[in-house]
């Protein structure tokens, strides 16, 4: 019975790193939100399952953040603001989209062979995923570096934290309820402050890239 | 527990003052503004404290030492403090210097002068609170805390007026150097710290100076200590070659702080080395103490011949607190040779010898910066070359100059001559070192000490008599110029006093100082210099045997006395009434003024001539046919173009070279921390 639980949640991680990679070849705005939707509510499957297979009642409470706030609240947030500010789509990225991909690859390899002594110590049902949770991380912070537009950069944030969460969750069961509070607020006051950084970025350069900001650097 | 009075050890005596000098600064915050209760109840209040940290200082000379653990600091890293005799013969001198000059800034205080009176008043209480548990102090953590207070609170003081530009420059290179000063100690205690948990594993990570002394040092590591706060301490004390603040930082700090921080502050430098080599390091190679003579000789030739050419009479009195400051250092140097060559008698006759200048030291330039407060604020000029003939308007503060003059050229009967004396003293035994070439180079070291004692001596003549003596150089500086209010005075005279009883008293000073050396090395000069004191005359000092050397200061007096007053009486008998007044012959010179006299720069003309390598000069000389011609010499110090200007540019370059880092890319900088992250994890799994 274990396995077959565990076969799922493997499979939920899977669909998590392609998700990832997904993301790290999108170019529309729009669908980047979509995705980033889409992991939340893996995120908070696999969450529960966790907390089914394994009786920690919080990892419930867990999952049920993450549906409220990553699944409804901030993709929400995020078409709201994206149709507020008229951008659909990010045609540009700082390098070629194959070449993105080839280097995902790599941190995947990277992150499957630093997580294997990891796996090998804990004694969780979730143990096999902590690899892909740190190539979650990786590809999403490789998302922000090559995205030049701000929304995405933003999305990347956040999928980076998804990551965070599912380390947690394979590692340890996840991280005490009150740490799990306080990191979700984070998320989400965060986005409202980058929401309104947004709207100061395009005032003043009428424009979301931030390849402007370069101007603000002192010579 | 209710403890009486009569249990109270010396030590919580002194933290009771202490906390007494803070009290008295926060009251200074009560009315930041209000001059009278200010200047006429807290700073005396003060001075009353130092007085008394003097007299509990007195008494715990010779004692057993004293320690308190106070419940301050981190957890599990409370502050030490311990009071033997080399803390007490410094806070000695901290409570006479103090009392003196807060006497006196009491009545030196004016109204808009910089700094509020109250906050200036709670700056210089925290600053002597902070001397004072430097002295005291027991653990490398303390000792920092209390040391960074100084410099911070001396720093405040220094920048007081910092509306001029001038002075927040002299404030920011003090500050500087303070730091560099006081990293380079940090990084010494770590050491000691650490190379003394390799011979002992009892005794944790506690950082006190007694588990630091316990243990022995193997010898590479306790040299790399004795480097590091010898860097350290030197960088406070003003040793060459990070001397350049010292003349910044006088002339820009009010006096009464120029005077504490001359007089007493550079005495704490004196301490910790004194601390570091003696105490904690309790056995030093021969080199240690030839690498301190050389660096201490340079300094104090340095100090000598740039004090010389000085036209500002503040920079004057702070190059020769450079000189002063290496010829103690020329005393540690001495000492330490000695001590590794187990000469201990030897050794502690120079430290006596050093100890007795530091003492010195501090009594007569905290007068002579005090002095020259006086004249400031009686003509608002610092230079020179516009004061003259100041004795007429000026008497008490020109007279009590005068002794501080005469103290710090090292002439007998006053203390700088003893001082001297015994540190020559201490060279002329050298002779009988094991080690050929110290052997010859000593002698060379004892002349360049001569040659720095009468350079001092030419110095001091300069500037009593360029400020206090001939006529006027400006009519309207010299009408408005008064003397000194009572407060002021008071201060002048309780230093000059000092002076004088340090002079004429010699062995009962040493009989005190034997107690520190005894702590030190084990071993005094009292008990030779004493044997010819019981048995035949008390006033007789002779430090290793009465017929190779002594003196009799009172004697001396006595005779000078009696030379002056029969001098005086025979030009009054038979003299007197034969003189005629009438106009001086004017050499065939019709006109001659005032501005005619010999001004600072022309008496100090033939050593710059003599001495002209030490300087970088640059001066314009105006030709004959000149209308309005104007002769401008200035006088800079080489270590500045060779030495302070390569290393601000080389790291002004490194800064530029970190700069290319921000590109200003928000990639760039997440890449940074992506390749940070990806190299971390790499490492970790590796």
């Amino acid at each position: 019975m274990n396995s077959y639980y565990g076969q799922i949640i493997n499979l939920l991680a899977a669909g998590l790193l392609l998700l990832s990679f997904a993301m790290l070849g999108q170019r529309r705005i729009l669908s980047l939100i979509n995705l980033f939707m889409a992991q939340g509510a893996v995120l908070c499957a696999s969450t529960a399952i966790v907390a089914f297979v394994t009786g920690q009642n919080h990892l419930y409470w867990s999952a049920l953040i993450t549906l409220l706030l990553k699944v409804l609240l901030l993709p929400a947030i995020l078409h709201r603001l994206i149709r507020r500010l008229n951008i659909k789509w990010d045609v540009e990225t700082l390098i070629n989209i194959p070449t993105t991909m080839l280097i995902g690859i790599v941190l995947v390899i990277f992150s499957f062979n630093l997580a294997l002594p990891i796996s090998e110590l804990a004694g969780t049902v979730t143990r096999s995923t902590l690899g892909i949770a740190m190539a979650a991380v990786l590809l999403a912070f490789l998302m922000m570096i090559t995205r030049s537009k701000a929304v995405p950069q933003v999305i990347g944030f956040l999928s980076m934290e998804n990551g965070l969460f599912f380390a947690a969750t394979s590692a340890t069961y996840g991280m005490p309820m009150v740490v799990e509070l306080g990191i979700a607020l984070d998320v989400l006051v965060g986005m409202v402050i980058l929401g309104v950084f947004f709207f100061q970025i395009r005032e003043r350069f009428d424009s979301l890239d931030i390849r402007h900001l370069e101007q603000l650097k002192e010579d | 527990m209710p403890l009486s009075i009569h249990e109270l050890l010396s030590i919580d005596w002194l933290i009771a003052l202490v906390v007494a000098w803070l009290v008295i600064g926060l009251a200074g915050l009560l009315a930041p503004r209000n001059l009278s209760f200010v200047g006429k109840t807290l700073y005396p209040l003060g001075a009353l404290v130092g007085l008394a940290v003097a007299l509990v200082a007195f008494h715990a000379l010779g004692e057993t030492a004293e320690i308190a653990v106070l419940p301050m600091g981190l957890p599990d890293l409370p502050f030490h403090l311990r009071l033997d005799s080399l803390s007490a013969i410094f806070l000695l001198l901290l409570g006479a210097a103090a009392a003196g000059i807060s006497i006196y800034a009491s009545g030196y205080l004016r109204k808009g002068e910089g700094t509020a009176p109250g906050l200036q008043s709670l700056q210089y209480h925290i600053f002597l609170a902070s001397m004072a548990l430097v002295l005291l102090a027991d653990d490398a953590y303390a000792f920092m805390v209390a040391w960074e207070s100084m410099a911070l609170s001396s720093f405040f003081l220094v920048t007081s007026d910092h509306r001029k530009p001038d002075i927040r420059r002299a404030g920011y290179l003090y500050l500087l150097i303070a730091h560099i000063g006081a990293i380079s100690i940090l990084l010494s205690f770590g050491v000691l710290q650490s190379s003394a948990g390799l011979g002992a594993t009892q005794g944790a990570a506690d950082y006190t100076f007694s588990h630091m002394r316990a243990t022995g040092h193997d010898a590479f590591w306790a040299s790399a200590a004795f480097g590091l706060a010898l860097l350290g301490f030197g960088a406070k004390a003003g040793l060459l070659p990070l001397h350049v603040w010292l003349p910044e930082a006088h002339p820009a700090a009010p006096s009464p702080v120029s005077a504490m921080m001359s007089g007493v502050m550079l005495k704490t430098a004196i301490y910790g080395v004194l601390r570091v080599s003696f105490d904690l390091l309790h056995h030093p190679l021969w080199w240690w103490g030839v690498a301190v003579l050389a660096l201490g000789l340079a300094s104090a030739l340095f100090g000598a011949v740039f004090s010389a050419v000085q036209s500002d009479m503040k920079r004057l009195l702070a190059y020769s607190s450079i000189e002063n400051i290496g010829l103690l250092f020329v005393g540690i140097g001495l000492a330490l040779t000695f001590q590794s060559f187990g000469m201990l008698t030897l050794a502690a006759l120079a430290l006596t010898a050093m100890l007795y200048h530091c003492l010195n030291h501090a009594a007569f330039k905290s007068l002579l910066f005090l002095c020259t407060g006086s004249v400031l604020h009686a003509t608002r000029e610092r230079s020179l070359g516009k004061l003259g003939g100041l004795i007429h308007p000026m008497p008490w503060v020109a007279w009590l100059a005068l002794l501080g003059v005469i103290a710090s050229a090292g002439l007998p009967p006053l203390n700088g001559f003893v001082s001297e004396w015994l540190l020559l003293q201490a060279f002329l035994f050298t002779p009988n070192l094991p080690h050929s070439y110290i052997n010859m180079l000593i002698p060379v070291a004892a002349a360049a000490v001569a040659l720095t004692a009468a350079l001092a001596g030419y110095v001091m003549v300069k500037f009593f008599a360029i400020v206090f003596l001939g006529q006027a150089r400006e009519e309207s500086i010299s009408q408005h110029a008064h003397d000194a209010g009572w407060l002021e005075r008071a201060g002048l005279v309780w230093l000059a006093a000092l002076c004088v009883l340090l002079g004429l008293f010699p062995v009962f000073v040493i009989e005190k100082l034997d107690f520190v050396t005894r702590t030190l090395l084990g071993a005094g000069v009292y008990e030779t210099a004493g044997d010819a004191a019981h048995t035949q005359n008390w006033l007789l000092l002779a430090p290793i045997s009465a017929d190779r050397a002594s003196y009799e200061p009172l004697v001396f007096l006595l005779m000078i006395t009696a030379v002056v007053a029969a001098t005086f009486f025979i030009v009054r008998r038979f003299w007197h009434g034969r003189l005629r007044r009438s106009a001086a012959w004017d050499c065939g010179f019709p006109l001659q003024t005032a501005r005619m006299q010999d001004t600072a720069e022309g008496f100090s003309q033939p050593l710059r001539q003599v001495f002209e390598p030490f300087y970088r000069l640059t001066r314009d000389l105006p030709t004959s046919f000149d209308k309005a011609p104007l002769y401008r010499v200035v006088v800079e110090d080489h270590f500045w173009y060779w030495l302070y200007l390569p290393v601000a540019r080389a790291s002004e370059f490194g800064a530029r070279m970190v700069a290319f880092l921000q590109q200003g890319r928000i990639s760039i900088y997440l890449l940074y921390s992506f390749l940070t992250l990806v190299v971390l994890l790499f490492l970790v799994r590796g």
